[in-house]
Formats: structure tokens, sequence, C-alpha cells
């Protein structure tokens, strides 16, 4: 009895340890040598791997560092990790982090339940991109949020939400990351990647309908009307197909509560601007 | 005010909910045949097993998964027919219990419920019971249609054991004493309608079959799996029995014997467990048949349909990612 | 022996009850609104200004580039209005309004019925006369014509295909065509036949049109290298490759057009309007447009000036009620909802469908049990429900390797599902993104 436990174990033993051996003269023999750098970049990248850098994925985007001289890497950006991310990795390859302001998503409609009623149902339509191709929108808008919600399914950090009274997604500032993903997919182009501004005080167009002023309001009374009433307050403002846009250097502190109050159909939207006024 | 959709604009009137209409009313013959031939007690396996399905399917979706109940889509209460009728009459109420609940919880909703089983519930549960109580699994009562409240019951071997049988006695010892002969083997007619031991819903071809053309006029099924299952094992056996003169190799009793024909039409026949693409169900069928064949000719069990399907169950993912249909301009030259 | 495709397809309820009323002419409005671009390409350039007079057939627009086709007037009047118009869809397009006064026509047009039987010498000649009517394909691209007669030198056709076949439930417009105009469709497909150099020209009809069968075989009895051939009532038997799969059992290769495999498929609405462009210098402006659905009280086939407002159709078939949940332009597997019933008929609206609410209700889907219909029910042999998996994941490169973007748009996959899931929206996204991708 004794006999047969002990050439068991010996057995069993012997495979165990052979097996061993072999797997550590393999995993010698093939290891793929990494480059340390690669591997240290890569960790002080996000991992989110959303693609908004332009390259596939992290690691892709960690390599094209690491290749890159001193001038291309200026043009190398993490939108995600932002200026943190891109200092600790400037300090990884001994250059200088190129200087970005922090951005962040902005929706170009102000379309909600209020200013743009429903006048047709959708019936069970899964996206976005499949409403625009068949038809106008509910709120027959032809450049208006659509508000199925194609962003905020595509959206990897949840910073976007449909807001269950306006029905229009809501960008979560503290979770956006400007990665652009929801500018892609939307297939009417209403989100901006555009600079935060000072203190997270900004101000913007929240229409994106080019039609002219009548037929605009029809459907919507947010729109933008082309009036040209923002124009005159700053002469950066320029009003292109009935549709004013306001550029991100437009300083919000200086022109934005007067652009708000001047704008007749409340198209132009001021963010943050109570947290200013606390800070200063 | 109008409404806005993407094409298409109709749809089939057959939804989920009809097919599994369809499959129990074509499950109904074959219940009749199975209450007719074994009485009360058939009756009380076959309510035992749909209430226990369904209970199991209700408190696992309501207590362990909290979602919406899911029991209104008939899948439940026909794993409870089909496990019934793999079940012989004189089983005891609580292993169907067992047997229920490995078919459910087990078997499918510990997968993510309809549609997500790899294995056909049905059988997982009669398997398990067929290894766990072989005694009372194998218990056949012999059918009786003047007896329906039970008073007399008889037992004996099925078509099936006594071909098995056959290949044992032939050896010097006898294991057990007063082993039914080849005379207790029912005729073919016998066979066909259904007056035969066994479990409860296998015994009779015919009603079966009814049961299988039903589902071929609803377009629940296709003709190919039964076709190429049943053909195979036909195929394979008298082959054999051509070549041995051998009787238990005779290929029209084992068609008729046994779970075959059940299996084939409703069980090998499950959307979920076998493979989407007509290419994939004949590979499938074949290999039901194959090992069917090689499961009743040279295994332990008499029986080896569910092991069959339940083999071939694990291969359909591996099925469907290698038999596909041919894409449209992709035809070679 | 009717013939069909091989792979797929699907058996719908017919509902053809517009395909014994003959058709009727459906009047003139009070204005018509003519888009530029009622075609596949660049929309045509507008040569009218407003305040002009036109008359039936005055040139509007002129084709701008290859890929494009003439635009003119189906009515006479006064030109009020160029500016963006409401479409079916909602969106704003361009378009012509004008105000419809008398009904007098260009002097260039042979508006008498008799039949020409004399086709003209020169294939120059005819593809000008074409290339001047502003015929398109009315099957429903709305690719010009001209273009897809202009075959490149190393192309070989041998084969023309004319397009009879109806498979989508209740549209009867090209059935009644048939029946109607038989001998003229013959004869345009002699005019094609002679364009091209083919000997051999099929007229493809499903076999439930036994009077349009009946009659166009025995017309071509009397014409050399016209044939009638008859297919199974199966949808989508008018799709093209599946047309010609079912006719000749070639196929035509993912990413390739028919004619590199020598094939060319025109529908009969094309081929009439180029037997009357060519025979009777008429320009493209006028179709036949069915008008039906369950909700509708008198459905009709209409033969309708391009223009027209799709409501002064509906309104000559009884109206419609709140209980009309949907009205679809096209058919209704593959047709798209109307938001606006001001918009007009175009050259390529075949039909005009109200729709109840239990009929076109959207169901909710369910889980999918792995039923394999939709697998057996796709014309191109595709995996839908594979295609839906990939696509709720992003997978492009799966979705490549399945040939996604073969799909067809037919629906024949939503439309058997018997758990309800939208397959046709997962491909047309996977097909969006798909596209998307290569663009980058």
């Amino acid at each position: 009895m004794i006999t047969i436990l002990f050439s068991n174990v010996l057995i069993v033993g012997g495979i165990a340890f052979l097996s061993a051996l072999m797997l550590y003269f393999i995993s010698k023999k093939f290891s793929i040598k990494e480059n340390p750098v690669l591997d240290k970049i890569e960790k002080s990248l996000p991992g989110a791997n959303c693609g908004a850098c332009g390259k596939a994925g992290c690691k892709n985007f960690a390599l094209a560092c690491i290749v890159s001289s001193r001038e291309e890497f200026e043009n190398l950006y993490c939108p995600v990790g932002g200026a943190e991310t891109m200092q600790k990795v400037a300090k990884i390859l001994g250059f200088k982090a190129p200087k970005k302001e922090p951005q962040v998503a902005v929706l170009k409609c102000n379309g909600t339940c209020d200013n743009a009623p429903i006048k047709l149902q959708f019936d069970k339509i899964i996206s976005c991109r499949l409403a625009n191709q068949i038809s106008v929108g509910q709120t027959e808008c032809p450049n208006g949020c659509l508000r199925l919600g194609d962003c905020v399914k595509v959206c990897k950090f949840g910073a976007l939400k449909i807001n269950e009274k306006t029905l229009i997604p809501e960008v979560d500032e503290s979770k956006c990351t400007a990665c652009g993903a929801c500018a892609r997919i939307c297939p009417r182009g209403l989100f901006e990647i555009r600079a935060k501004g000072e203190g997270g005080k900004r101000v913007y167009v929240a229409c994106n309908n080019k039609q002219k002023g009548a037929l605009a309001r029809k459907n919507c009374k947010a729109a933008c009307i082309g009036c040209m009433k923002c124009a005159k307050i700053c002469s950066q403002i320029q009003i292109k197909d009935n549709l004013s846009y306001i550029p991100s250097d437009v300083s919000a502190e200086k022109y934005g509560e007067e652009l708000v109050k001047n704008c007749p159909t409340g198209a132009i939207i001021l963010k943050n601007a109570q947290s200013k006024k606390e800070h200063s | 005010m109008l409404k806005v959709s993407t094409a298409p604009h109709m749809f089939a009137k057959q939804d989920t909910n009809a097919i599994m209409k369809d499959v129990v009313i074509a499950l109904l013959p074959a219940a009749c045949v199975g209450i007719f031939n074994f009485g009360l007690t058939a009756l009380i396996t076959i309510i035992t097993s749909i209430a226990s399905c369904v209970m199991w399917e209700y408190l696992t979706v309501r207590y362990l998964l909290k979602k919406p109940s899911t029991i209104n889509d008939y899948s439940a209460i026909i794993t409870g027919l089909l496990l019934a009728f793999n079940l012989p009459a004189t089983i005891p109420v609580w292993m169907i219990l067992i047997g229920s609940f490995m078919a459910i919880v087990v078997g499918k909703m510990a997968f993510g419920g309809l549609g997500k089983n790899v294995f056909n519930p049905a059988l997982v549960g009669r398997v398990f019971l067929f290894i766990s109580f072989p005694v009372q699994m194998t218990m056949w009562m012999k059918p009786n249609w003047h007896d329906f409240f039970n008073r007399d019951i008889q037992t004996g071997a099925t078509t099936l054991g006594i071909l098995k049988h056959i290949d044992a006695s032939s050896s010097a010892t006898s294991l057990t004493h007063g082993n039914p002969d080849i005379s207790q083997i029912p005729d073919y007619w016998h066979m066909f309608i259904g007056y035969t031991g066994g479990c409860i819903g296998e015994v009779s071809a015919l009603a079966l079959i009814l049961g299988g053309i039903y589902l071929l006029i609803k377009k629940v099924i296709t003709w190919h799996i039964p076709f190429y299952y049943l053909g195979s094992v036909f195929l394979f056996s008298s082959l054999m029995w051509l070549a041995t003169q051998d009787i238990k190799f005779d290929p029209i009793t084992h068609l008729l014997s046994g779970g075959l024909i059940l299996g084939a039409i409703f069980m090998a026949t499950d959307y979920t467990t076998t493979p989407m693409t007509t290419k994939g169900k004949i590979i499938f069928a074949l290999g039901c048949g194959i090992l069917t064949v090689i499961i009743r000719f040279y295994g332990a069990y008499p029986e080896g349909v569910s092991f069959a399907i339940l083999i071939m169950n694990a291969f359909s993912p591996l099925i469907d990612k290698f038999y596909y249909t041919r894409v449209y301009g992709t035809r070679k030259k | 022996m009717t013939k069909t495709f091989s792979l797929g397809g699907i058996f719908p309820k017919k509902y053809k009850i517009t395909s014994e009323i003959p058709s009727k002419d459906a009047g003139l409005p009070e204005y018509v609104y003519i888009p530029v671009k009622q075609h596949i390409g660049t929309p045509a350039k507008i040569l009218v200004n407003k305040g002009d007079k036109v008359k039936v057939g005055t040139l509007l627009a002129d084709a701008d580039g290859v890929i494009s086709a003439d635009v003119h007037s189906s009515v006479s009047g006064e030109v009020i209005r160029i500016d963006e118009t409401e479409a079916a869809s909602g969106y704003f397009e361009n378009m012509i309004t004008i105000k419809v006064q008398g009904d007098e026509a260009e002097d260039y047009i042979d508006l008498s019925q008799t039949l020409c039987k004399e086709i003209p010498e020169t294939p120059q000649e005819i593809i000008d006369k074409i290339r001047k009517a502003g015929v398109v394909g009315m099957g429903g691209a709305g690719y010009p014509t001209p273009i897809k007669d202009t075959i490149p030198q190393d192309k070989k056709i041998d084969i023309l295909i004319i397009n009879g076949i109806e498979c989508e439930p209740w549209l009867t417009s090209d059935d009644r065509l048939m029946v109607e105009k038989a001998e003229e469709i013959v004869i345009g497909a002699k005019i094609l036949n002679k364009l091209f150099g083919i000997q051999n020209a099929i007229i493809a009809i499903d076999e439930n049109k036994l009077k349009a069968i009946d009659i166009i075989s025995n017309i071509t009895k009397r014409y050399v290298g016209v044939n009638v051939r008859v297919c199974k009532t199966k949808y989508p038997q008018g799709g093209e490759k599946q047309l010609i799969s079912a006719i000749t059992g070639r196929e035509v290769p993912s990413g390739k057009l028919p004619m590199d495999i020598g094939c060319l498929v025109q529908n009969v609405g094309t081929v009439f309007a180029v037997y009357e462009a060519v025979m009777k210098n008429k320009p493209l402006y006028e179709r036949y447009v069915t008008v039906s659905g369950d909700m509708c009280k008198t459905p009709q086939t209409f033969k309708v000036r391009i223009g027209t407002p799709i409501s002064f159709l509906i309104d000559q078939c009884g109206g419609y009620d709140e209980k009309t949940a949907q009205i679809i332009l096209g058919g209704p597997m593959m047709g798209n909802s109307i938001i606006h019933t001001q918009a007009p008929i175009t050259k390529t609206s075949s039909g005009v469908l109200l729709l109840s609410n239990e009929l076109s209700k959207r169901p909710t889907p369910t889980d999918c049990i792995r039923c394999g219909k939709c697998v057996d029910s796709c014309p191109m042999g595709l995996r839908p429900y594979l295609i839906g998996i990939y696509t709720r994941n992003n997978l492009l490169e799966e979705l490549k390797s399945i040939h996604a973007q073969d799909c067809i748009e037919c629906g024949c996959c939503a439309y058997i599902c018997p758990a309800r899931i939208p397959l046709l929206d997962f491909c047309k996204l996977a097909k969006i993104e798909l596209k998307n991708k290569q663009g980058k």
C-alpha cells in the first residue's frame, strides 16, 4: 500500500517537475523584450483605449510618443488624461509637455421639450443614426437633437445622460474627458469639443439650425435665427447660414452676460456663470 | 399624429409565443397516449412536472435574478412536458421536483434563460435523474388500457432493454432471474401506436409523428433534423443488421422503440441548443444519429438518444462557427 | 417553369387589392413641387426663374455632370417659388413650385396614343433622346439611366433583364403598367437591345401577375429577341441581385456591378419611359403610383404627374383618419415613413400606403431564441443574428469578415424574426459604421 502511494507521489511529482522545467525554458526562450519606457508611458496613460488621441488604443499612443521627435511630440495629446498625463509622459521622455487648455464637450442644441415640442412619434427606432437617415426627427428640426441617445451609449466615461425632463442629453463636466466620441457618433454633429474656459465659464450658441429665422422658430423656440445681435456685441462672432458661432476665444467673462441678455431666442448659453461669481 | 419607424413596416404573425404554443399543441397527442397507456400516475407525473418547472422558473426569475417574470412565454411549460415525457410513469413526485430543478435552474436559468442555454433543459433533468436514480428511472410500467386508476401495476423491460439483454444472456452467465426473451418484444404495430412499456411520452410513434407533421405545417421546425437523425439511425442499424443478421440490430425496431422519435422531432429540433443554419443542422443530426447507434449497440445503457443529443448540444456552437450559409456573390468558379 | 433565387426569401401576405383595378389619371393639382434632385448624383442646375411661364415638358433644370438627370415640368403654369421645400422625409430640398394653369404641352412632344415601331438607327441618337428626357431608374434607387447605358468598352453585356417583378406587398403600379402598356414595354426592350447590341432581353414577371404574363407573352411572339420568364412569387424576387441569380444563375460578386457579369437590369417603368422618350419625345414627367394599404378607403393605381402632392392622391382615395398610424412611401418592406403629406411624388415613388397601427406597429423585442429563421430567410446568405450581436458591440472587423456590407436591406430578417429583434436596423447601422470607417 505504502509503495503504491509512494510511487504515485513520485510519478505525479515527476510530471509536475518536468512540466515546470519545460515552462521555465519556454518562457526564457520565447520571452519578448518589451521596451521598459513603453511600459512606463502606457501605465501613466488612462488606459481607456477610447481612441480620442487618434491612435488605436493607449498602447499605440505610447508607441507614437516614443518614436516621435521633439516637434512631433507637441502634436500628440491625450485629451482624456489631459495636461497632467501629458506632463508625466513628457517627463519620462525628457520632452516638454504640450500646453493645451482643458476641454469639454458641449451640446449645440437646446431643443428641450418646452422649446421644441414633439410633433411626430418615433416607433421604437433604436438609434439616432437611423432616425437621421429616414426622417427629420420628432421635433421636425432638421438640425436638432434626435433624442435617441447614441451619444449616451458611446460615452465610455458615463458623462452623458438623457435628462428625463428636457429629453436631450446633458454633459456631466466632471466626468467628460473631451475624448470626442460623442462628436464623432452624432449624425448631426451637435457636439463641439471646446475649451472649458476660465473657471469653467464659457459661452456658446446652443443651436445648429441653418434654416431661415421664421422656419427655425416654427419648430423650436430656442433656435438661433441669425439676427446678428450677438455679432454687434463682439466682432469675433460670425454668422453663417443663419447660424451664429461664438469662437472659444471670445471671453465669457467679458461678453457672456451681455450676449445671453441680448439673444432674442435664448440660443446663447452661459455655463457656470454663478460659480464664477462666487469665486470673485 | 403620424408615426415614424424604420422599415420593414409589416411583420410575420409568428412570434416566440406562437411558436411555443404550437410546440405545446404538437406534444398533446403523445401526452394523451401516455395517459391512456399508463393511467392516473402518468397524468400526475405530467402535471407535477409542468407545475414544478414553471414554479422553479418563476422563483429564479423573481427572487434570484429579480427580473420581470418570464413564465408567460410557455418555454417552462414545454420543458416540463418534455421532462415528463422522458420519465417513467411510476416515478415518485419528489424526484420530479429534483429533475425539474436541474432542468430549469441548472440547465436553463444558470446560463441566462431562454435562448442562452447550451444544453436542452429537459434532457439535463432527465439525465441527472437517470444517473442518480437508475432503479426508479428504469421501472417501466406495462401499458394497460382498461386500468386508468392503476389498480394493478405491472412492470417489465422496454424493447431496447430486451434487445440489450439478449446480448448479455448470450454470454455464459445470466445476470438476473426471469429475464424476458425475444418473444416479449412487441410487434411493430404495437410499437407504432404505442402499446408498449417505456417513458410516458416516447411510446407512441404515431402520436409523435402527428405532432411533428403539425410543427412542419406551422413551419416551426424544418424537416432536416428529424429526417437526417432518423435516417442515419436507420441506415447504420440496417447495415449492422445486414452484416450480422442479428435481431438486436433490427432497424425498424430501433426506429420505433425508445426515445428516438421523441428525440428526433422534439428534442433535437430545439432552437436554442442546435445549430442555426441548415448545413449545421444536418451535421448535428448526423452526429446525433451516429452517437445514438454507438451507445445503443456498444454502450452500457440500452438507450442513447438523450446522451447523444446532449453531447451534440455541446458541439453546436462549434458547428455554428464553421458551417454557415454561403454569402451571395462568393461562389467559387 | 418558374424561376427563383436559391438563397433565403420570405412569403409575406400579398395584399394586391388594386391589381384588377384599371389605372386612373390623377388629374391636375393646384400646385406641383418639382425637386431638382430626384436621382442619385448631383442635383440638376435650375434654368427657370420665378415668374416664368412653363408648359408640360419644359426643361426646368439641366443635368449637372455625368451622374445627373434633366428635370422637366409636368404641368403648364407659372413658376411661383424656387426654394427649399419640405420633402416626404421632412427634410428640406430644393424644389420648383409651379402654379398650375391649363394643360398645355410643348410642341415637340407626341401625345397621340398611336404605337410607333420604327426604332432610330444609331445608338447615339437613342442615348441622346434618353438623356434629354431625364430618364432615371424607376425601381427605387433612381440611378440616371443614361449612365447606366454608357457601358465601359471592356464590359460586354449579353443579357438585358427587364424587372417586371413587384415583390413588395400592396404595390401594383408595375403590374398595371405592364397590363396597360404591354406593347410599348416590349418595344422599349427592343430599343435597349439595339442600344447595347444585345440579342436577348428577358422580361421577368412574377407568377401571380397572370394577366400581365398572358398579354406580354402574346406580344413577344411577334418580336424577336424579347422573351418572358415567369418567376416565383417570393420576396425579394425583384431585388437586382436576386433577379440575376434567378434568371441567369450568375451571381454579382461583392462590391461589383451587374454589368461586370454581363447583365443589365432595368425596371419596366424605366423601359416604358425609354419608349416614350425615344418614340414620342416625351420626357419623364408622369408615372404610375399605387395608393393602397389597409386603411385606404378606395385603393387605386394612378397615373400621376411628377410633383403632385401626396395628399392630393390620398384625398382622391378617401383621405385618412386618425386610425391611420403610418403613411409609407414605397412598399411596406423597404419604404420609408412619410412625415410631410404635402411632399411631392418623385420619379422614384412607386406607391403610397396608409397602414393601420395593428399592422405597422413595431412589436417589443425579446431575447433571441436562436431559431435561425433570419439566416434561412436572408437572400444574401448573411447571418443577421450575428450582425446584430457584432453591431451592438461595435466589432467592425468582425462585421466586415461576415460581409455585413453586402446587406441589401430587404428586411426579410426583421420581418421573420419571432423574437421581434430589429435586425434590419442593426444591419443598417453596421453599414453606416463600416462606411464611416472606410471614409476615414
